[in-house]
């Protein structure tokens, strides 16, 4: 019976051009003679963009656990706002245009100024953080403690799940101030890029937790 | 070049496998069939309707469960290695479409058709007429509250729960509503009655359960669910729980009892005396 | 903190020296492959061994044994049993073996990789699982004992603490922190598979050539990537209701051994089913899909034919993992959920068996017509087929929620689930890892030795499962400790004897199995040839056991689909996928 090879078949075209497949280098690549191919570039975009895709999931779990308790029950008292919270979303806000203007000083190869922008954005992502901690002391001032009603438990356990992943940020921020780029496998400004996507994503997942907070509350 | 030979046991192996399958193909529509393990007959209507949805789809799923097993004993025996080339093809489009069609209709279908069954269950509410029982479950026995001649049930509060002093289910002696209550560790109905049950729960979720009925629905804290059926035929019948609620799950155990509308009264009222 | 990603510098790669950095804290996802298929193999010898001395005291209740106190088990021991066997095959067999485990051996191998995309990363989740299985086994030996709420850990049993049972103390809580610890672990390898797979192609590897083992890795991992989130957020939730007094689960109004349960209200405990199910449903996919990718490559192998349908196979693949996260109310038809939504659940879930119906009619296809060899890899394969189709259509009975009103939380579920992931998931990873030990170790399994591992195992699962079937059709709930209570259960008691006595003939066929394995290592027949199955992917082009950077160096090109068996005019019976075609030797 007449059989014929199969044709390959692009069903999803994801960084590959063509029909017949293109080499899997980025701009790293060295060439395919002699040593392992280094991972292509694109590879940590992809990373983020996943790991990114799973923080929505789990926010998305809290958000709806959220909205379905809230519906559920009549003990839902109003959370008052902390006022200082407004103060830390100025300051997330902020640091995400220091932080797109510390990438074009990288951009334009103005080295100091790049550090010194990094640097601001840094410490404003630690005063977000200490923000919400006063935030905390507030709430608190007020008898609204973790257990004390479920608007209360939402709002501690949503911004200390912020601020966990945002820690993470500020680690990441660190690490690109104080690595030795020479021997990596991706560069300074590769770094700085992935930093501020997810910096900048920290950053809207902060308004739409303080939206849902405020509507919700 | 270094080619295997067919295995000499090619034959004995396939035919085993091939055996093997048809057997147990057999054996298990034969246990079906013959129902060696069956459930006990339905007592409601709606029994009856699940029962034959139950035989629909059991027919269903048994033609495809034969046609499978015997499909792939078939293809193992008469495509093993005896020297034989294979054929190359890399699939039909037209038989591909063809049972996936099939397949969609059918399971669909299958699915489209048990609503009606459920709908009886739990799209239609209980008819205002329909006996109210409440049934409290807790760790780890049932109780039955009947709301008496005033057709309304009184107030519980959790502190006065004591099942020690002969207060289960934490009736309030305060409401007056409550002093006609009649609370029975056991289940009894009128046959041919509706009846209206409000399934609660004093800790952690339950599961009301009786094979006759045909019918469960879990007893989860904190909520109020109703489930209502008419049971058509006398005896006494298991009533279990059906969702892990800790130790004493599996003895978690009581009956449901069927009774003429006669049988019915003079339990009531045996009870209410029991319970002054 | 330094990364070496790719283990090295620029250009040229050294394999790692010494015994922690080669075997311990190796980045190599070849010795990480077999470091999760070692705790997946002491996960399930644990697993069978709590499931033995369920069925010791299901089948003779009322026997005493030596090693019990008292000389009876009691109803916690039996429920702690319970739940730890079904959590640890869950979760350190099912969700690590057949993913974890053959995924991170042979993935990048597949695909022409020489690693996967982050190395380290991969490190960390193997260690972080078994960080996650120390914590879930102390669980036994706190105060308590292990948890008494079954694998799904349903509030307000699993929120309440002590109060609501035994082992509901620190068990339980070990529990939850043990399954928090494995959610991080798993979304760190899902990241790595997917990036991998994306990214790590190398040329020729389109798509539409990728070997049907490497898309069931594929849509695995994005399951797991988008599940583990929700599981972990619920495990949060449940976390904070037990020890900080929230009450996201906990209604109020609770009485518990006459005592009030006054710090908690206002919450519902089908929140956590709702989080914990929306999780749930796609882990089983994730347990069973790698299973349905290994078996399908098998077949194809072993009948020396293209797989029947490719396209549609993967159609069928991507349709069951979207359909996969639309169908989770199904396991709470009777919870009190909207029965309007429960419908609508019903009809999706209907649905998600048409891909699956679609594999099995191209399996058949894939045998039909061909020149089938029964080895070890393929009699585990074909037993997945026919275990997969006896498991999959009771599926169709508990679908429906009106049948389900009887069969619910009954051991016809019991039968459903244990035939597709205690046993058709378990054939595909016997059938890859007869198919590949020799590739891993150099060794052959022992065909002899292992054919009688399969006709125990294939003869005593059905002997173990069906039955369970006909329990759940005569009314048997299911996580009862015993029949002792009620009569119409006591009556079923032979079919209890029955399925014991049949677990421990195949529990004990698995010992078979081990000594294979750990015999095989040492003095199994030699795997000399590269590819010893004359297959055609990747991995059959490279030594065995292969290099530490798996091409040596080179990076190989594909030519052809993976699956060019008996193509006509061409002289042998396959065609690798890197072969050049000038290379493809023409038939006279």
């Amino acid at each position: 019976m007449p059989g014929t090879v199969i044709d390959d078949i692009e069903i999803i075209d994801a960084g590959h051009g063509g029909g017949t497949g293109t080499p899997a280098g980025g701009d790293d690549d060295s060439g395919s003679s002699g040593g392992r191919k280094p991972v292509p570039r694109r590879a940590y975009f992809t990373a983020l963009q996943l790991g990114l895709a799973a923080i929505v999931m789990f926010f998305m779990a809290l958000a709806s656990s959220y909205i379905v308790r809230k519906g559920l029950g009549n003990d839902w008292q109003r959370t008052p706002m902390p006022p200082v919270v407004w103060f830390n979303t100025a300051i997330l806000l902020i640091s995400s245009g220091t932080i797109i203007l510390a990438r074009r000083k990288l951009d334009g190869k103005d080295r100091d100024a790049f550090r010194t922008w990094w640097w601001v954005t840094t410490g404003l992502g630690l005063l977000f953080l200490a923000g919400q901690i006063v935030a905390w002391r507030q709430l608190a001032a007020e008898g609204m403690m973790l257990a004390t009603n479920p608007s209360s438990s939402f709002f501690y356990l949503l911004t200390a799940a912020h601020g966990a992943h945002l820690a993470g940020g500020i680690v990441a921020l660190f690490y690109v101030t104080f690595r030795q780029w020479k021997r990596s496998r991706i560069s300074q400004a590769t770094a700085a890029e992935l930093t501020s996507i997810y910096w900048h994503f920290m950053d809207g997942l902060w308004v739409f937790l303080l939206v849902l907070l405020t509507l919700g509350r | 070049m270094q080619r295997r030979p067919s295995e000499r046991g090619s034959t004995s192996i396939a035919f085993a496998l091939a055996a093997f399958i048809i057997a147990m193909t057999v054996v298990t529509v034969y246990i079906f069939w013959a129902k060696i393990w069956w459930f006990p007959p339905a007592i409601t209507n709606i029994g009856h309707e699940i029962d034959d949805q139950f035989a629909r789809t059991l027919l269903i799923t048994g033609i495809v469960f034969v046609a499978a097993q015997f499909g792939l004993a078939y293809a193992v025996f008469r495509f093993r290695d005896h020297g034989q080339k294979a054929t190359y093809f890399e699939g039909n489009n037209t038989l591909e479409i063809v049972w996936t069609l099939a397949t969609v209709v059918l399971f669909v279908g299958l699915g489209l058709y048990a609503r009606n069954a459920w709908a009886q269950v739990h799209f239609t509410d209980a008819s205002p007429s329909a006996i109210p029982i409440e049934v409290t479950g807790q760790q780890f026995a049932w109780n039955f509250r009947y709301a008496g001649p005033d057709g309304k049930f009184g107030r519980t509060k959790p502190e006065l729960v004591s099942a020690s002093t002969g207060n289960p289910i934490g009736l309030d002696p305060t409401d007056p509503v409550g002093k006609d209550d009649i609370v029975s560790p056991v289940m009894a109905v009128p046959v041919g009655r509706e009846v209206d049950l409000i399934l609660k729960s004093q800790d952690v979720t339950h599961s009301f359960f009786v094979r006759e009925l045909r019918l469960k629905q879990d007893a989860v804290p904190g909520m109020e669910i109703h489930m209502h059926f008419t049971a058509d035929d006398p005896g006494t019948y298991d009533l279990v729980c059906a969702e892990l609620c800790g130790l004493g799950h599996y003895r978690m155990h009581t009956t449901l009892t069927v009774m003429s509308e006669a049988d019915y009264e003079k339990w009531l009222t045996e009870q209410e005396a029991a319970n002054q | 903190m330094v990364t070496h990603e790719n283990g090295g510098g620029h250009g040229h790669h050294e394999p790692p020296s010494g015994f922690i950095r080669k075997y311990i804290f190796s980045v190599d996802h070849k010795v990480i492959g077999i470091q999760y298929l070692c705790l997946a193999l002491f996960s399930v010898f644990v697993g069978m061994a709590l499931s033995a001395l369920m069925r010791l005291h299901l089948g003779w209740p009322l026997a005493h044994w030596w090693f019990f106190k008292g000389g009876l088990m009691t109803p916690e021991q039996y429920l702690a049993l319970m739940t730890m066997h079904g959590t640890i095959m869950v979760f350190m067999v099912l969700t690590t073996a057949p993913q974890s485990g053959f995924g991170n051996y042979f993935l990048p191998i597949q695909i022409g990789a020489a690693d996967m995309a982050f190395p380290v990363l991969n490190m960390l989740s193997f260690w972080t699982t078994f960080v996650s299985l120390v914590v879930m086994i102390a669980a036994f030996f706190v105060t308590g004992g292990a948890p008494i709420g079954g694998w799904t850990s349903y509030p307000p049993l699993s929120a309440l603490g002590e109060m609501a049972g035994p082992g509901q103390g620190a068990g339980e809580t070990l529990w939850i922190v043990g399954l928090a610890i494995f959610c991080g672990a798993s979304l760190m390898g899902a990241l790595n598979f997917i990036t991998t797979l994306i990214d790590l192609r190398v040329k020729g590897m389109t798509l539409g050539r990728l070997p049907l083992t490497c898309w069931t890795w594929f849509v695995t991992a994005i399951l797991g990537l988008l599940a583990f989130g929700v599981l972990l957020a619920a495990c949060i939730l449940l976390l904070l209701d037990r020890v900080a007094g929230t009450s996201f689960f906990i209604p109020g109004g609770l009485v518990i051994t006459d005592q009030v349960v006054t710090w908690h209200k206002g919450g519902s405990p089908l929140l956590w089913q709702h989080l914990f199910w929306f999780f749930g449903h796609p882990e089983v996919y994730i347990a069973i899909l790698p299973g349905m990718g290994v078996a399908s490559h098998l077949l194809s192998t072993f009948s020396r034919k293209p797989v029947f349908g490719y396209r549609a196979m993967v159609a069928a693949i991507c349709g069951i993992g979207f359909l996969g996260f639309c169908v989770w109310g199904h396991h709470m038809f009777i919870s009190g959920m909207s029965p309007y939504s429960a419908f609508a659940f019903s009809i999706l879930t209907m649905t998600i068996g048409v891909p699956s119906a679609i594999k099995t009619f191209n399996w058949l296809g894939t045998l039909w017509g061909g020149k089938i060899t029964f080895n070890c890899a393929m009699l585990f394969a074909l037993g997945f087929v026919s275990l997969f189709v006896s498991g999959g259509l009771s599926g169709l009975f508990l679908a429906q929620p009106s049948l389900d009103l009887y069969l619910h939380d009954a051991y016809f579920v019991v039968a459903h689930f244990h035939l597709i992931m205690g046993v058709a998931a378990i054939f595909g990873m016997f059938a890859g890892m007869y198919f590949w030990f020799p590739k891993m170790f150099g060794r052959f399994l022992n065909e002899t030795i292992g054919k009688i591992h399969f006709w125990f195992t294939f003869i005593g699962v059905y002997c173990i499962f069906m039955p369970m079937h006909f329990l759940g059709l005569a009314g048997h709930p299911r996580r009862y400790f015993d029949t002792t209570a009620v009569d119409y259960l006591q009556k079923l008691q032979p079919v209890h004897v029955f399925i014991s006595i049949a677990a421990f003939i195949t529990i004990g066929a698995q010992f078979i199995f081990l000594f294979n394995f750990f015999w095989s290592l040492f003095w199994g027949k030699e795997a000399k040839e590269e590819n010893p199955w004359h297959a055609t992917t990747l991995e059959w082009s490279i030594p065995s056991p292969p290099p530490h950077d798996n091409f040596g160096g080179h990076e190989p090109v594909v030519y052809h689909g993976p699956y060019e068996f008996s193509v006509p005019g061409a002289a042998d019976d396959y065609i690798p996928q890197h072969l050049a075609p000038e290379l493809v030797r023409k038939a006279e």
